[in-house]
């Protein structure tokens, strides 16, 4: 069978989980079961279908599972906003249309050949950062600068900025990976890079990492330092220039830590998040942090089905915070259980493996890199944000891909699913040939 | 470059790993203590979702009904006839100040919190959760009878029918409006009051017995077989009990009487010596079976119920009263270290009144669901025997006499026999505080209702003239 074939076939339980989704949260709502939740099915069918239809006509060689793969949990997170909030699903899934408008404009753009992204590699880096910098112009929530409006659209550049520097990144350590090993030199027995050669690199990384101090985007910084560590771990196979970088980053944990409240907070707030003091403090308190827990420990092995978790009353505050956003896998956990949010990381799971078997396909180091550094930050997301609602890390709030609430984050990750795609139907075809 | 790949895909796989790890952590592992943790306030205000049970009085008069505000959330409201109630109905304010009383110990039913089973059917079948109704024994008349008896005045009034362990009257007074507890700084400021008025006297007061006591120690000395009605002892005056010389009320002096006459006239130095020959061992296992030294089976919180017995002073603890620690001639006639509750005292007579057979105490009579249907029916519940039926006759002829002509005439009815006991401990001798009590039930030849009439540091009151009439209004009200 071809791999647009199994694609095909692979979506076809995304759209049933849509279906029986919207029909069990209709059920529990005690309307009639309508023929809608059919309705939403058939038209996430018909998108995914479309989609299905552009990689038909312009990758037809790419990875066959990853779409579908995103389309489960595109459509699980849509049946989770639809049980949140009706109006949050409408909107979402507007985003969807004009995900997949990027995604397929992605594709057009690059279909000949992606490796023309090298020639644009310091515009790309700079228009990273230049995305980084627009939220400054506008007010913080919680603290961050995470987003600014363009009209009635607010925007998460962070998101995009990720994938920017991934590309700069990959171009980058393409060209300087030999010299990077050759020109090692080893001091009280650690090997360091060659300096001159890391100049560019440290300047453009340190600018990204220095903006997000400024915006203050903990969990992006995390993640973006994190993809770094990762490609020049693959592009060089050293690890002790991960230890290095993994020491400096300590040091400036430690040094933020003592000069930034925010972080302590958070710190605060993951050791002793039961702390009846910190518990009520109004900004900046463990409040979030608990009840992610107590709305996780709802949940038990099973659940407690769709559409039974206590997330608001009446029109009075919601008991869970940002239930939509950042604390979505909470939610799913109350509702499906430790089996449902243990499926949902096992299709992250997937995903990153096709990733990087995308990766390991790839002949060429910028597509190998590129695959990498992208698989890795969409990883690292899933990670930062999961671990900091299960209270295994810190919270930082970041979206998680696919599933939360959130224009940018859609449009994004739909680009970086994009290229995936373009490297896996070049890597493919030329494996086949 | 593919090694370093399939290495990096690895820590993938080992940090997803930690993350399903964290979430079985908190979803199964520790869930239970999340659950419960005191910040946690889902379970409660699941609970609030549900519309929660009614509760009534035994005429069908409503006390306590759930109103659904704006937020879905169900909040209690009391109807003016609850005040009345407040101790035995307690309060429901979950999210704020907690629960207690019946709405504690019936929440259960209240919250329509069935069996897992149950549960999944009536999920199945669409049934909405909802909460079943409680129906009190508590008689709204008698109640009202019994707390304009007590007045101002510290005290509590427990009336229970013997046959059954119906609980109809239980009072405690002062007591407190539930409807204001609403308010948060109510509930404060009436915590903080000195005259306890949050405090149920009729299970948490424990109070000195006086001569009631002396209905337990005739008990066991009937029961026993040492005596008998009849029995002959002298009742001179001060002898030495213990050590220490004991004296009858105005030091009165007795030569040979019988326990009849013993009990009529409440002769302390008669009662001691009968203690004494029955030494601490049976003593202790009569008081034992009367109930003392436990919680009482009632359906009500624990935390709201004070075992009665001997308690050491200093460590606020119950003593044995067969540890050799215990002067039993003086537990004998009320004195000593004894503490005990009216609910205790009740459960004496009743006992008596149902033939030396204990009845547990029961404040529900039934559970209705909310279409109207008996879910149960809270039966009577056997205790255990106390005292033979023979005993229990004898005992219950010798304090038909107390209040025909001896120390109870206060209690009298009119065309019923009453039997009784008084009962006038003295807190204070110097500044003459006593506690005066009156036990009894009535009719004498098939008792409808046993009562307990204990009123708190009174000058200069006595059993006879400030508790006996008491109990003779409610009874009065619960036999007509």
């Amino acid at each position: 069978m071809s791999a647009r074939n199994r694609e095909l076939f692979a979506l076809i339980p995304a759209s049933l989980l849509l279906t029986a989704g919207f029909a069990a949260v209709f059920i529990q709502r005690d309307e009639l079961l309508s023929d809608l939740s059919l309705t939403y099915g058939l038209i996430f069918l018909a998108l995914c279908l479309a989609a299905h239809l552009v990689l038909r006509m312009t990758l037809p060689d790419a990875d066959p599972y990853l779409f579908a793969l995103v389309a489960v949990l595109a459509c699980f997170g849509l049946v989770v906003l639809y049980r949140l909030d009706e109006q949050l699903a409408r909107d979402q899934a507007k985003w969807f249309v004009v995900g997949l408008l990027f995604f397929t404009a992605t594709i057009l753009a690059l279909r000949h050949d992606h490796r023309v992204l090298e020639r644009y590699r310091y515009v790309i880096a700079l228009g990273g950062i230049v995305l980084l910098l627009l939220p400054r112009l506008g007010s913080p929530t919680n603290g961050a600068y995470l987003s600014f409006s363009l009209g009635p659209i607010s925007f998460q550049p962070a998101e995009l900025a990720k994938i920017a520097i991934v590309i700069f990144l990959a171009s980058y350590l393409r060209d300087t990976r030999q010299v990077l090993v050759v020109g090692a030199r080893r001091f009280a027995g650690i090997t360091f890079p060659p300096l001159k050669h890391l100049g560019p690199l440290l300047a453009v990384w340190g600018t990204a990492m220095g903006l997000l101090f400024v915006i203050q985007d903990l969990g992006s910084s995390l993640m973006f330092f994190g993809g770094f560590l990762a490609l020049v771990y693959v592009a060089t196979n050293r690890i002790s220039f991960v230890l290095i970088g993994l020491a400096l980053f300590a040091l400036g944990a430690r040094v933020l830590y003592a000069i930034r409240p925010t972080i302590e907070s958070r710190v605060d707030a993951w050791l002793h998040p039961f702390d009846p003091e910190l518990y009520n403090q109004e900004i900046g308190g463990s409040y979030q942090v608990a009840q992610s827990i107590f709305t996780q420990a709802d949940g038990g092995f099973f659940g407690q089905g769709f559409g039974q978790a206590l997330i608001r009353l009446g029109n009075e505050t919601p008991l869970l915070p940002a239930a939509h956003t950042d604390f979505i896998y909470a939610v799913i956990t109350d509702e499906l259980g430790l089996m449902g949010a243990v499926a949902v990381l096992l299709v992250y799971l997937l995903i990153i493996e096709r990733g990087f078997k995308t990766a390991m396909l790839a002949t060429d180091s910028f597509s190998k890199l590129l695959a990498t550094g992208l698989t890795a930050v969409l990883a690292l997301q899933v990670f930062v944000i999961v671990g900091g609602v299960t209270k295994l890390i810190p919270l930082t709030g970041v979206t998680l891909p696919f599933i939360s609430y959130g224009g940018s984050s859609i449009v994004a990750n739909f680009i970086l699913l994009a290229l995936l795609l373009l490297v896996s139907d070049r890597a493919r075809r030329e494996a086949v040939a | 470059m593919n090694a370093p790949i399939l290495k990096l895909f690895v820590l993938v796989l080992v940090l997803f790993g930690a993350l399903a790890a964290m979430t079985s952590y908190n979803t199964v592992i520790k869930a239970e203590e999340y659950r419960e943790n005191a910040l946690n306030k889902r379970p409660l205000i699941k609970q609030a979702l549900v519309k929660r049970g009614v509760i009534r009085a035994r005429d069908g008069s409503l006390l306590a009904r759930s109103v659904k505000g704006d937020d879905d959330i169900y909040r209690r409201r009391y109807t003016p006839a609850a005040e009345r109630f407040s101790h035995a109905l307690g309060y429901d304010y979950a999210l704020t100040i907690g629960r207690a009383g019946l709405e504690r110990s019936r929440n259960d039913a209240l919250a329509g919190e069935k069996d897992e089973l149950t549960s999944i059917v009536d999920g199945l079948r669409g049934n909405r959760k909802v909460g079943d109704n409680v129906v009190t024994n508590l008689d709204p008349a008698a109640q009202k009878i019994a707390l304009d008896a007590l007045g101002d005045r510290r005290g509590s009034v427990v009336a229970i029918e013997p046959a059954t362990g119906k609980v109809r009257v239980m009072a405690s007074t002062p007591g407190y409006d539930p409807s204001a507890l609403r308010d948060e700084d109510v509930f404060e400021r009436l915590n903080r009051q000195d005259n306890s008025p949050l405090f149920n006297r009729a299970t948490q007061a424990g109070y000195v017995p006086g001569s009631t006591m002396k209905v337990v120690t005739a008990a066991a000395a009937l029961d026993s077989g040492e005596f008998t009605p009849e029995s002959q002892v002298v009742g001179k005056s001060p002898i030495d009990v213990s050590g220490v010389p004991l004296s009858n009320f105005s030091n009165a002096q007795f030569g040979s009487i019988t326990l009849t006459t013993a009990l009529t006239n409440s002769v302390n130095t008669v009662w001691a010596q009968v203690a004494e020959r029955l030494g601490d061992d049976t003593y202790a296992r009569y008081m034992n079976r009367f109930g003392f030294g436990s919680d009482p089976p009632l359906d009500y919180p624990d935390g709201q119920m004070l075992p009665s017995g001997v308690y050491d002073a200093e460590k606020q603890e119950p003593i044995a009263v067969d540890s050799g620690r215990v002067d039993i001639g003086r537990v004998a006639i009320g004195q000593e270290r004894l503490r005990v509750t009216p609910l205790q005292m009740a459960t004496v007579v009743a006992t008596v009144a149902n033939g030396g057979m204990r009845m547990q105490p029961r404040l529900t009579s039934r559970i209705v669901d909310a279409d109207g249907r008996t879910v149960e029916r809270i039966e009577p519940v056997k205790a255990q025997r106390v005292i033979s039926q023979t005993s229990a006759a004898q005992l219950t002829q010798m304090m038909s006499n107390v209040v025909r002509e001896g120390t109870g005439t206060a209690a009298a009815l009119q065309g019923i026999e009453v039997a009784g006991k008084t009962g006038t401990a003295e807190l204070n001798i110097a500044q003459r505080i006593n506690q005066p009590w009156f036990v009894g039930f009535a009719p004498r030849s098939k008792p409808k209702v046993a009562i307990a009439v204990t009123l708190e540091n009174l000058v200069g009151a006595q059993g006879g003239t400030d508790a006996a009439p008491i109990a003779k209004q409610v009874m009065e009200s619960l036999l007509r």
